[in-house]
């Protein structure tokens, strides 16, 4: 319930003449906007009560009025006009009548102008919303082009990567990450190692628990899980970061200083990602089959040794280093994806809050499909 | 006040400026003269701004272009574009310091980047300019411990790294106080007379155009372009352009009855 504001004082309305010929309404007190809806509706009751033909309004008793209460008093001239009905105030104080003359009539009859360009139909809906779809994916063509070209001139001219930055974003992305990373693929590699044992003890097929995990986590886990989770930690980050810069004018300043945004802004935190998301890829995937080894010793009565050696005979080193490339690729992806939303940014904060949630989003969508390509093109390879 | 002999140094010509079906302004064409102030003014939404960021190549014009010492700002010669924007500095309306860097760093960097001057000279240079813009002592500051004035100042320093010819100016008094705003006023017009920098300052601060300007060039809204072009007291005194006139004389664009007499009519 909303608390209404209460009263200090209030006022009270005397009516004197005929029903339906002329009649003087009488207003005393204070008339502001915390009593303002019920002398609306004591004044509409009033209305009804009297219909009057001609209407006088006696202000000499009011003793206190505000815009609120003065837009009360103009809104009942004009009722009174819209039914033909002769209105006048009369005994206005000086003081009343400055507030009374201070409100423009015609702007609370003035329909909103329309702001340029807002598409009515649902057709033209549509087709709007398709045109942003398409020029969005251009617009990240466009840029993964301009990465791709910065990045393969970072490769021929090492020196002129800002390495301080690269450094900073590596212990952003990579270091301050490994917590997060490291307890979420453990936590992970105890559900699967649990939930599958509860199937493979029926066939006495323990063992087999290992050699699942394994391969699991290597191939689609490791790498899927650790992307998702730098997306949200960073590529979220490199979102907000350049989004900021972007309307701080700090991009534009760049850009006149005769900068490349692309080359100054973006290679340093896409070359962090991609240098350390392998890395914490194989954090994440033997975090992921130390909770398995845990099931596996307490839960399955396996040794130590037996476990190990089960997973190592699993793992096949093609599939670590193809886990390692996608790996690096969905790095790329990910702060790539981040640095362009974050370019995009145009207006105020609540366009670097929505480049950020897109980033996350867009992120994990490039990493899934991406993945799908992979397992599709790994078939085929091996 | 600007030499004799005038050498244009930016020349615009017939630029038009368009967001989708909305022209901002149209055809306008004019220059800026080696070592001059030219005020760029007009009422709020008349497409100032709008008009920096294309003399500073941060737009593309819809037609029309603009030359820089003669080289179109918008050229696909990265070469000659780099060589262009080093050659003139830009102070943004809030500043726009690297809010990672500090005042020593954002000064450095374009130093760094586009010269090899070791080290140690470089941090004698960022010392000279922050005293220039009287911040000496300042360079371990983040720009977030500054204020506003500060970081506008700070932002000069850093437009000036270069000893660039060409300077803009986005409303260089907006947000500041009177006294402040008149200091960096008056630093402008130091920098200007000591160095012989060419100027560009989009403002609608009355005292302040008084105070530095050589030369305004006056937009309008409605009339999608210049009114009006040349010494602001002129204007004021000459003008037959009524809008001009109020304009320097402080009038709102059309005189309307007031409201209080309008309402008092009623009751
Ligand atoms: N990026 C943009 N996209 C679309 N329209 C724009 C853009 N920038 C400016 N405009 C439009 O151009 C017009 C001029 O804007 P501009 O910011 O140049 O005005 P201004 O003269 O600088 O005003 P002020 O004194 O209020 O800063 C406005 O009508 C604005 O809507
Ligand atoms: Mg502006």
């Amino acid at each position: 319930m909303k608390e209404a504001l209460e009263p200090i004082e209030d006022f009270s309305l005397n009516l004197a003449g005929e029903k339906g010929k002329e009649v003087i309404l009488a207003i005393s007190g204070r008339l502001a906007l915390e009593n303002l809806h019920r002398f609306r509706s004591e004044l509409k009751k009033r209305w009804t009560e009297m219909y009057p033909a001609k209407l006088t309004v006696d202000l000499a008793g009011v003793d206190y009025l505000d815009s609120a209460g003065a837009l009360a008093l103009v809104q009942m001239e004009s009722e009174a006009q819209a039914r033909a009905v002769s209105f006048s105030f009369s005994n206005v104080h000086e003081e009343a009548q400055r507030i009374m003359g201070l409100i423009d009539r015609e702007a609370l009859t003035q329909p909103p102008l329309i702001p340029e360009k807002r598409s009515i139909s649902l057709l033209e809906q549509v087709g709007e919303a398709s045109q942003r779809i398409f020029a969005d994916l251009v617009q990240m063509l466009t840029f993964l082009g301009e990465l791709l070209t910065a990045l393969f001139s970072a490769l021929w001219h090492p020196r002129s990567v800002r390495w301080g930055d690269v450094l900073f974003y590596m212990k952003r992305a990579g270091v301050d990450g490994l917590p997060i990373v490291g307890l979420i693929a453990l936590l992970l590699g105890l559900i699967i190692a649990f939930m599958s044992s509860l199937q493979l003890k029926q066939f006495g097929a323990n063992i087999y628990v290992a050699s699942l995990l394994a391969v699991a986590m290597v191939e689609e886990l490791g790498p899927i899980m650790t992307a998702i989770l730098v997306a949200g930690r960073s590529g979220s980050a490199f979102a907000a970061e350049i989004g900021t810069m972007k309307i701080n004018e700090e991009v534009d300043a760049l850009i006149t200083m005769g900068f490349d945004p692309v080359r100054f802004l973006a290679v340093p935190k896409v070359l962090a990602a991609m240098i350390v998301v392998p890395v914490l890829t194989i954090y994440a995937i033997f975090s992921g089959l130390l909770g398995g080894l845990i099931i596996g010793v307490l839960g399955l009565d396996l040794t130590v040794y037996s476990y190990v050696q089960e997973t190592k005979r699993s793992i096949e080193l093609f599939s670590l280093v193809s886990s390692l490339i996608k790996s690096v690729v969905f790095a790329m992806l990910l702060a790539g994806i981040g640095c362009q939303r974050g370019f995009q940014v145009q207006g105020g904060a609540e366009a670097v809050g929505a480049a950020t949630t897109s980033a996350v989003v867009a992120g994990i969508f490039l990493i899934i499909v991406t993945d799908s390509a992979f397992a599709l093109a790994l078939h085929y390879i091996r | 006040m600007p030499s004799s002999d005038k050498i244009p140094v930016i020349e615009v010509a017939g630029l038009t400026a368009r967001f989708g079906d909305n022209i901002v302004f149209e055809n306008v064409t004019f220059q800026v003269f080696k070592g001059e102030i030219l005020v760029v003014l007009g009422g709020s939404g008349c497409g100032k701004s709008t008009l920096l960021k294309h003399l500073i190549g941060l737009y593309q014009p819809y037609r029309g272009r603009v030359l820089i010492h003669g080289v179109d700002i918008n050229t696909d010669d990265d070469a000659q574009l780099r060589k262009l924007r080093t050659g003139f500095g830009v102070l943004f309306q809030s500043g726009a310091l690297f809010g990672s860097m500090s005042l020593a760093e954002n000064l450095a960097l374009p130093l760094q980047e586009y010269t090899d001057l070791s080290a140690d000279i470089i941090e004698l240079i960022v010392k000279m300019k922050l005293g220039l813009v009287n911040l000496a002592g300042y360079e371990n500051h983040l720009p977030e411990e500054i204020s506003g004035g500060m970081k506008k100042r700070a932002g000069l320093a850093r437009a000036m790294a270069l000893d660039p010819t060409i300077l803009f100016f986005d409303e260089p008094s907006a947000g500041l106080d009177p006294i402040t705003s008149v200091e960096l006023d008056n630093l402008i017009k130091s920098l200007n007379a000591g160095m012989g920098t060419t100027m560009v300052v989009v403002t609608h601060e009355l005292e302040s155009i008084f105070n530095i300007a050589h030369r305004v060039v006056m937009l309008e809204k409605s009339a999608r372009g210049i009114i009006a072009m040349g010494d602001p007291r002129d204007l004021q005194q000459h003008s037959r352009d009524p809008r001009v006139t109020n304009f320097f004389n402080r009038l709102p664009p059309e005189a309307k009855e007031t409201r209080t007499g309008n309402g008092q009519k009623n009751l």
